[in-house]
């Protein structure tokens, strides 16, 4: 007994390292669950405080190009309501409001929800988007969220007070189900850590005819994005002998280095299916 | 100024140095310029060990906060905080030196070339381990390699230029060792 104490006391420091050491690589291995208990959210209400200062500052370099992409949405969406109205078959009008039947009772599609981002990281291997607003609050896990052109910048992770944690399309765990918009193969998207702005796409049979610049867009299968927001065009395909499907890499079409403004993307009927998804599987099992 | 006050004000502006202007600029991929663990290497030399990695992972953690990704660098800043006392004694002129002045740097280690090889050892191993933890979950051993090296090259010149602007008062405490 008397030598173990010898012993504590003599590497007392190195225990002490080891339990450090440890204790740092739990936190990196167990990041989700530890970043729910209290601790993790007070932090985040602490640096997302500092990190808003920063922006208010910051945030007026980039004021010209934040305008020019306000600009680009307000045309796309402009066009849209003009689409078709000096047609006179009114049928051509349906393209704005695809869901018909009772108003009163029909639920909408998606809602978007306006919010800032005040932090923005495209350096590390693992990237976050901070968001800031009023209604910040009222997200949750997992919404996705855009840009203000429809381009999808990522999910939220983690929700506290009036921040949002989004982990960015450039994080080691982003995957998302693609689709090519010309053909509409599906395929998962994720992102290698090498070159921002850069992603692969697996899962492309080799008999489809690829060219630079086709449209990559969201499969709406699953119930967090919807369907059709742009993630990107393809940069290069390049033809993989070990497998049966393409190597592609797609050029993200959100610019990560500018984001001033995002909108996160509420899908009501989410917690229907979960519902439905979720009695399935207790009945198959 | 007391110590303490020093310290913390210290801590402050280093981490905030490091979340907004260090980390905020795009050099290249294999380069990460990091300055923030200087603060470690500035403590006192008398300062007890289990103290001094405790403020290592406070400082780490603290830096990890504003990456969301806690566990990085509270590992590298732990590590850094326990190989420094043997580092001093490696590079400490002659015995007693550490009495005589209050902490690391230039004059109290007799010159700036053993104080920056002392600087760029704790910087390789903070690098490394690092970028080793990064590696575990990405991969790449060249890139590993490439960026631990650069990433210290860079983070030297670094705090190079942060010694020769910052001018700290080393009072000589005693003479009688």
């Amino acid at each position: 007994m008397r030598n173990i104490f010898l012993f504590i006391r003599r590497y007392f420091n190195l225990l002490v390292f080891l339990l450090f050491q440890a204790l740092s690589i739990y936190l990196i291995v167990s990041y989700s669950k530890f970043h729910h208990a209290m601790f993790g959210h007070s932090a985040n209400i602490v640096t997302g405080g500092v990190n808003k200062k920063y922006n208010n500052i910051q945030s007026y370099f980039q004021l010209k190009s934040s305008n020019d992409s306000l600009l680009k949405a307000n045309e796309y969406l402009y066009n849209q309501l003009q689409a078709g109205s000096n047609d006179p078959d009114s049928i051509i009008n349906k393209t704005l409001y695809p869901v018909k039947g009772d108003s009163t009772s029909t639920p909408r599609g998606f809602q978007y929800l306006g919010a800032k981002v005040v932090a923005n990281s495209t350096a590390a291997q693992n990237n976050y988007v901070v968001l800031y607003g009023n209604n910040v609050s009222e997200f949750n896990t997992p919404m996705a969220v855009v840009d203000p052109n429809n381009n999808v910048v990522g999910s939220i992770r983690e929700v506290s007070g009036n921040y949002a944690v989004v982990m960015s399309l450039l994080h080691k765990d982003s995957r998302l189900s693609a689709k090519l918009l010309k053909t509409g193969e599906t395929g998962t998207m994720t992102w290698e850590g090498n070159q921002p702005n850069i992603f692969s796409l697996a899962g492309i049979p080799k008999d489809v005819k690829l060219t630079k610049g086709d449209s990559v867009i969201t499969s709406g299968f699953s119930t967090t994005f919807p369907k059709g927001l742009l993630l990107g065009r393809i940069e290069s395909v390049q033809k993989d002998p070990s497998s049966n499907s393409l190597k592609v890499s797609v050029r993200s079409a959100c610019n990560f280095y500018n984001l001033q403004y995002a909108y996160a993307i509420f899908n009501p009927q989410k917690a229907t299916i979960d519902k439905l998804l979720e009695k399935n599987k207790v009945k198959s099992d | 100024m007391s110590l303490l006050v020093k310290s913390i004000l210290r801590f402050t502006l280093f981490i905030l140095i490091q979340a907004f202007v260090l980390d905020k600029i795009l050099l290249h991929k294999l380069v990460t310029p990091n300055l923030y663990f200087l603060f470690l290497l500035w403590l006192p030399f008398r300062i007890n060990r289990t103290l001094l990695m405790l403020i290592g992972f406070l400082l780490g953690f603290t830096l990890d906060s504003f990456h969301h990704q806690p566990g990085f660098h509270t590992a590298a800043c732990v590590l850094v905080a326990y190989l420094r006392p043997f580092l001093v004694n490696v590079f400490i002129p002659q015995k007693g030196a550490e009495a005589n002045f209050e902490s690391p740097s230039a004059r109290s280690m007799g010159g700036l070339l053993p104080y920056m090889m002392f600087a760029a050892i704790l910087t390789l191993f903070h690098h490394a381990w690092l970028f080793l933890l990064e590696a575990w979950q990405f991969g790449g051993f060249w890139y590993f390699i490439f960026k631990t090296l650069l990433s210290t090259l860079i983070s030297l010149g670094l705090i190079l230029i942060t010694e020769l602007i910052v001018v700290r008062k080393q009072k000589f405490l005693t003479n009688t060792v």
